[in-house]
């Protein structure tokens, strides 16, 4: 039996550009021929300190990004580098989304999941299809990517905050509600916020369509061996048969919209 | 069809294959996907008597011949255990036999933690005294000493009534001496090997070691030749049932570990170049080259080098 090999040892990658997206995200760009499709992620290493799973936010072949938002101690360390700093990435990893001629595709984007649904709609038009982008924050200042998006032809772009102060006061499911009712579409992508992404997925079966969903889980290797981010009742790694995955797979999942685990594999409910 | 089921310290398993420590072990439901995509056993990542932390990322990654990782045995603690990981995976009956893998710092804990898991009923209890990643925080392991390897496994004897097996590291002058004092001290069986190493790998374009915890242990195909040769050793040492484990990818790999002395084979980091269907795959070839060469039962061929 001959087995096919492979490397995932990372690969060191000078900091191009730095972008500021908001006050506490930044886009870092990086020319390498990443060769990710939209919806898989990397696993970004900042030397000395930690290594983390993150959606690619663009990728043209010869240069890709990272849109990374500062949450944690890791990202707090990876937001005093530098143009010009060298991180290590490994991947891409994980599913991807798919779009053709004629879809029309409903994009969902809650908070920072804003960031890999541009690279969506950027792949989706890309396809020929047609894309009604809808993006979520609690207000107008931490909204992302609205700009890019904008740019885009094929797109229309729809705002809901929290808050008001930026286009529709309220939730971005409810905006799909009502875009659901003028137009028929055949594809659904969502990425945000757990509890988000169930409504989202809930919302589009309503409307029979089977919607593809970016699943977030404490990652550790990223290519289904450690076993950090396997989901209940399943157990298959979210990094090797997700991230992009099924709204009829995930809604049997109990854990899915419930909870999550630590880097211990201690559960946590949302 | 060849027979590939086969008795182990007196449990039954369906066939030879076992999911390794450590790998694909965090859940319940993992450990049961793993069965249904055809292991004949599994085994739970370590469990300690509290949570523990583990290393920082990067932890682990593969090239074409080896692989390195340094986890760092992070996990909740036994009572995740008790209160998740055995009640569901034993809920509808166990879909095959589940080794409960403990480490602790301490050889008093390891008395305390083989009480409390023998309470969750695990068809084995493995000792796990060989892990490389931890030496920072634990010092030498205590695998490496025959004092220390066999007053652990003397003190787990002492607190239950499950077949006890130990699980060796390769990292020795004399692994058949470290076997003979555990047998000596009570061990019913081994598993054999944990990670070869530690090893260290640098990024040399970043300047640092790609662990995070600088060393880790090494597995995957480099190191077959090394997990034959020492259950080799420990068989001939002890005639104990050993779980063979180190860089099988293959039935013809664990057809050879099963030749050098093991009756049942573990598995971790074929996932890596296999994916956990390679469980089933591996099942699937053993029987072939059973089949193939006239053997009714895979017992015939346990230690038949020997």
């Amino acid at each position: 039996m001959k087995i096919q090999t492979f490397d995932t040892r990372p690969v060191a990658l000078t900091i191009k550009k730095i972008v500021r997206e908001n006050e506490n995200t930044n886009t870092y760009v990086f020319d390498y021929p990443l060769g990710a499709r939209s919806g898989q992620f990397v696993m970004l290493w900042i030397p000395g300190v930690d290594e983390k799973p993150f959606s690619v936010a663009y990728d043209n072949g010869t240069e890709f990004w990272l849109t990374i938002c500062r949450v944690g101690p890791a990202t707090k360390e990876l937001f005093k580098l530098k143009e010009g700093d060298k991180v290590g990435v490994r991947g891409p990893f994980g599913t991807n989304y798919e779009f053709k001629k004629g879809d029309k595709v409903a994009l969902v984007a809650g908070g920072y999941g804003a960031a890999p649904m541009y690279f969506c709609a950027h792949e989706a038009v890309k396809a020929g299809a047609e894309v009604d982008f809808i993006v979520g924050a609690r207000s107008e200042d931490l909204l992302l990517f609205t700009h890019k998006v904008s740019g885009l032809s094929d797109v229309d772009l729809h705002i809901a905050t929290d808050d008001g102060s930026c286009g529709f006061k309220g939730y971005t499911t409810q905006v799909l509600e009502k875009l659901f009712k003028k137009k028929k579409f055949n594809k659904v992508c969502t990425c945000g916020p757990e509890i988000m992404e169930k409504f989202v997925g809930e919302i589009a079966e309503k409307h029979g369509v089977d919607a593809e969903i970016s699943v977030e889980k404490y990652m550790k290797c990223g290519f289904g061996v450690c076993g950090q981010c396997v989901i209940d009742d399943s157990g298959e790694p979210i990094c090797k048969k997700g991230c992009v995955m099924k709204y009829s797979y995930l809604k049997r999942m109990p854990e899915f919209g419930k909870y999550h685990r630590d880097a211990q594999g201690k559960k946590h409910n949302f | 069809m060849s027979k590939l089921e086969i008795d182990f310290c007196g449990v039954k398993f369906r066939n030879p294959t076992v999911l390794a420590s450590g790998v694909l072990g965090v859940t319940a439901s993992s450990l049961k996907n793993v069965v249904k995509n055809g292991a004949g056993g599994v085994t739970t990542k370590s469990i300690w008597l509290k949570e523990h932390a583990g290393h920082k990322s990067p932890v682990m990654f593969g090239t074409d011949h080896y692989f390195m990782n340094a986890v760092g045995l992070s996990d909740a603690g036994i009572e995740k255990a008790e209160k998740e990981t055995f009640p569901e995976y034993s809920k509808g009956g166990r879909p095959a036999p589940i080794i409960a893998n403990i480490v602790a710092g301490k050889i008093a804990d390891f008395g305390k933690l083989a009480e409390r898991v023998s309470k969750l009923d695990p068809d084995i209890i493995e000792v796990n005294i060989s892990c490389p990643n931890v030496e920072d925080e634990l010092g030498k392991p205590f695998a490496c000493s025959v004092v220390d390897a066999a007053a652990v496994t003397k003190l787990v004897r002492s607190k239950t009534k499950k077949p006890v097996i130990v699980k060796l590291s390769p990292n020795v002058s004399n692994i058949g001496e470290i076997a003979k004092a555990c047998a000596g001290a009570g061990a019913d069986g081994f598993c054999a090997i944990n990670t070869v190493g530690p090893g260290m790998a640098i990024d040399i374009n970043l300047r640092k070691s790609i662990l995070s915890n600088r060393v880790g242990g090494l597995s995957g195909p480099a190191i077959k030749p090394v997990a034959v040769r020492c259950v080799y050793d420990i068989y001939k040492a002890t005639g104990l049932p050993i779980i063979g484990t180190g860089g099988i990818l293959t039935g013809e790999d664990a057809i050879e570990m099963m030749m050098a002395g093991a009756r049942l084979v573990g598995m971790g980091t074929m996932v890596y170049y296999r994916e956990v269907e390679g469980f089933g795959k591996v099942v699937s070839e053993m029987e072939e080259w059973c089949r193939k060469n006239g053997v009714k039962n895979v017992e015939e061929i346990v230690a038949c080098i020997s």
